[in-house]
């Protein structure tokens, strides 16, 4: 029998990439995707995972792309193929026309990530973690400073903090320094790995407000994975579902939740958009996430 | 900016973060420092216990260059490991840096932190020991001491790959390596008393040629050109070893991006 999920499902699958307009076609893309997979092999068995299936994505210069799925569900995964991390099984990758397998320092000096856990090195203050950065990418250490000092203050972090030890300071504050660091290098492909999880609502808030301001005040494409709806429905253009490491859905926010007016039947949410595509509910995933970690701890 | 002059800096960018690192962690460096003088002392000490003042020197030697040689070793070995303990090994591996500009920024910091370390311990055990160091050829030590670093970087990068690879106990592996050279090096004993099979193994080892060097430049005075012998098997090992331990390393980075392994922290 076939139901009214699997249908939508079918058509979304089917449903050919985004409609362009022949200038956005000849434009070349910020990212383009193409019948990516990669897989692991997990376990003493070395059992075959596919953690990102067949995926293609095209996505315009300037664009906030937003990547929402369950956990597990190859969002990391995908990130950290575009950012060179993982080799790819299938499949390729462009970033601004340059291959990520051939090209690859070329890609990587366009890209930056700020992924959920802010890594750094924790004994070390902001000042001397972000020259760190600023040197990798061939920036000036001093002007490094400055445009720093300049975008933690509008992020809400004093010049007296910087010398401290990142250690001192709150998750919320790990992660502004984290998006500071990544915004340094001025990248053109800015990926954003559930930056905002975990964020107390002040921080998280404050997050999404600077997305908002690069998106308009800086020449950077952005693509977002997150867990957050609201923030998904907010900050982003269009929006990519990920299933089981397919994609099982992509439109922009008031695209998506017309594909399932029909069936749904009242004003549908992104919420009722997710559910209807991956079967799932995204608070109850999270949930589940939250109680593993208390069983871990 | 050249291609050159920009991993120059990058290669700086590990030089300062280790430097900053160690000023961060001054507390622990203080510890390993006592550490490593108290272990330096306690052998030597052998030395003086059997009124040998030749076999006095003969252990101070082995004790402090040895220390030297295996900070250089630890501290490039360990590059992978530490990023990992501290959750930075993805950022790093992203960043437009070629792999043997990050290897040689972590090299130089190493050399000059032994060289740092090892002049301290030197110092207090000439102290301790009232060593009589007036015939001393310290520029066959410096020389020997540079030459040695060299394959160190070779063997240290290639020992790098142990915790790319084996995320829990690739860390713990490294002192197996470190081990086996101190086994075979002819550290505190003359290799002429090890089984034969392991003193054909020690000629494989640069510490042997470093610390024979070493010995002859400090104990005898021996000038650095009257030491060809201990010389080119240096400078063959150097030469082979670095490319040998870029390579290894380059096929390891492949297989951890292959599997998923730059993303673990062990």
């Amino acid at each position: 029998m076939t139901t009214v999920l699997d249908q939508v499902n079918s058509e979304a699958i089917a449903r050919p990439a985004p409609r362009l307009s022949p200038a956005d076609a000849a434009e070349v893309p910020a990212l383009l995707v193409e019948h990516l997979t990669k897989r692991f092999m997990v376990g003493r068995k070395r059992k075959p995972v596919v953690a990102v299936n067949d995926v293609s994505l095209r996505i315009r210069r300037g664009e906030i792309y937003g990547i929402l799925g369950a956990n597990g569900s190859g969002k990391s995964t995908l990130i950290r193929l575009v950012s060179t991390l993982l080799t790819l099984d299938k499949g390729r990758v462009e970033v601004f026309g340059h291959d990520v397998q051939r090209e690859e320092m070329a890609v990587k000096r366009v890209i930056n990530r700020v992924s959920v856990d802010a890594a750094f090195f924790k004994k070390l203050s902001p000042h001397e973690n972000l020259s760190y950065a600023a040197r990798l990418y061939g920036m000036d250490a001093r002007d490094a400073k400055r445009e720093a000092i300049r975008i933690l203050a509008r992020l809400g972090i004093g010049e007296k903090r910087l010398g401290r030890p990142l250690e001192q300071m709150s998750r919320g504050m790990q992660q502004k320094v984290a998006i500071a660091r990544a915004l340094l290098t001025s990248p053109t492909l800015l990926l954003l790995d559930e930056p905002t999880t975990g964020l107390d609502p002040r921080s998280k808030l404050d997050v999404q407000s600077f997305i908002e301001e690069m998106r308009d005040s800086h020449d950077a494409t952005i693509v977002l994975t997150t867990h957050d709806l609201d923030e998904a429905e907010r900050l982003c253009d269009r929006i990519a579902l990920l299933n089981d490491g397919r994609i099982v859905a992509e439109d922009t926010p008031d695209g998506l939740k017309t594909m399932i007016a029909d069936e749904y039947g009242k004003e549908p949410t992104l919420e009722s958009v997710f559910m209807t595509f991956t079967g799932r509910s995204l608070d109850d995933d999270i949930g589940e996430e939250d109680q593993n970690k208390e069983d871990d701890s | 900016m050249t291609l050159m002059a920009r991993e120059l800096k990058a290669s700086f960018a590990f030089v300062e973060r280790n430097f900053n690192l160690t000023k961060r962690y001054w507390g622990w460096e203080f510890a390993w420092l006592i550490y490593s003088i108290a272990g330096a002392l306690a052998v030597s000490l052998i030395g003086r216990s059997e009124g040998s003042e030749r076999l006095l020197l003969v252990l101070v030697v082995g004790a402090i260059f040895w220390n030297f040689l295996s900070l250089v070793f630890e501290f490039i070995a360990e590059t992978v490991q530490w990023e990992r303990w501290e959750g930075t090994l993805e950022y790093t591996f992203m960043a437009p840096v070629r792999r043997y500009a990050q290897l040689l920024g972590s090299a130089i910091y190493a050399i000059g932190y032994g060289l740092v370390h090892t002049a301290v311990v030197l110092t207090v055990l000439a102290l301790f020991f009232q060593l009589d160091l007036t015939h001393a050829n310290f520029a066959t030590a410096g020389a020997f001491i540079m030459l040695g670093s060299l394959s160190f970087m070779g063997i240290g990068i290639a020992a790098a790959i142990l915790p790319l690879m084996y995320v829990e106990r690739g860390g713990q592996m490294v002192f197996v390596i470190q081990s086996v050279l101190l086994l075979v090096s002819g550290v505190y004993y003359p290799i002429s008393v090890l089984p034969g099979w392991m003193q054909a193994v020690s000629h494989f080892s640069p510490a042997t040629y470093v610390l024979d060097g070493v010995r002859a430049g400090l104990i005898q005075g021996t000038p650095v050109t009257s030491l060809f012998a201990d010389v080119w098997p240096l400078l063959v090992m150097g030469a082979v070893l670095i490319p040998l331990g870029m390579w290894t390393f380059g096929r390891a980075e492949r297989y951890a991006k292959r599997t998923g392994k730059l993303k673990r922290v062990g």
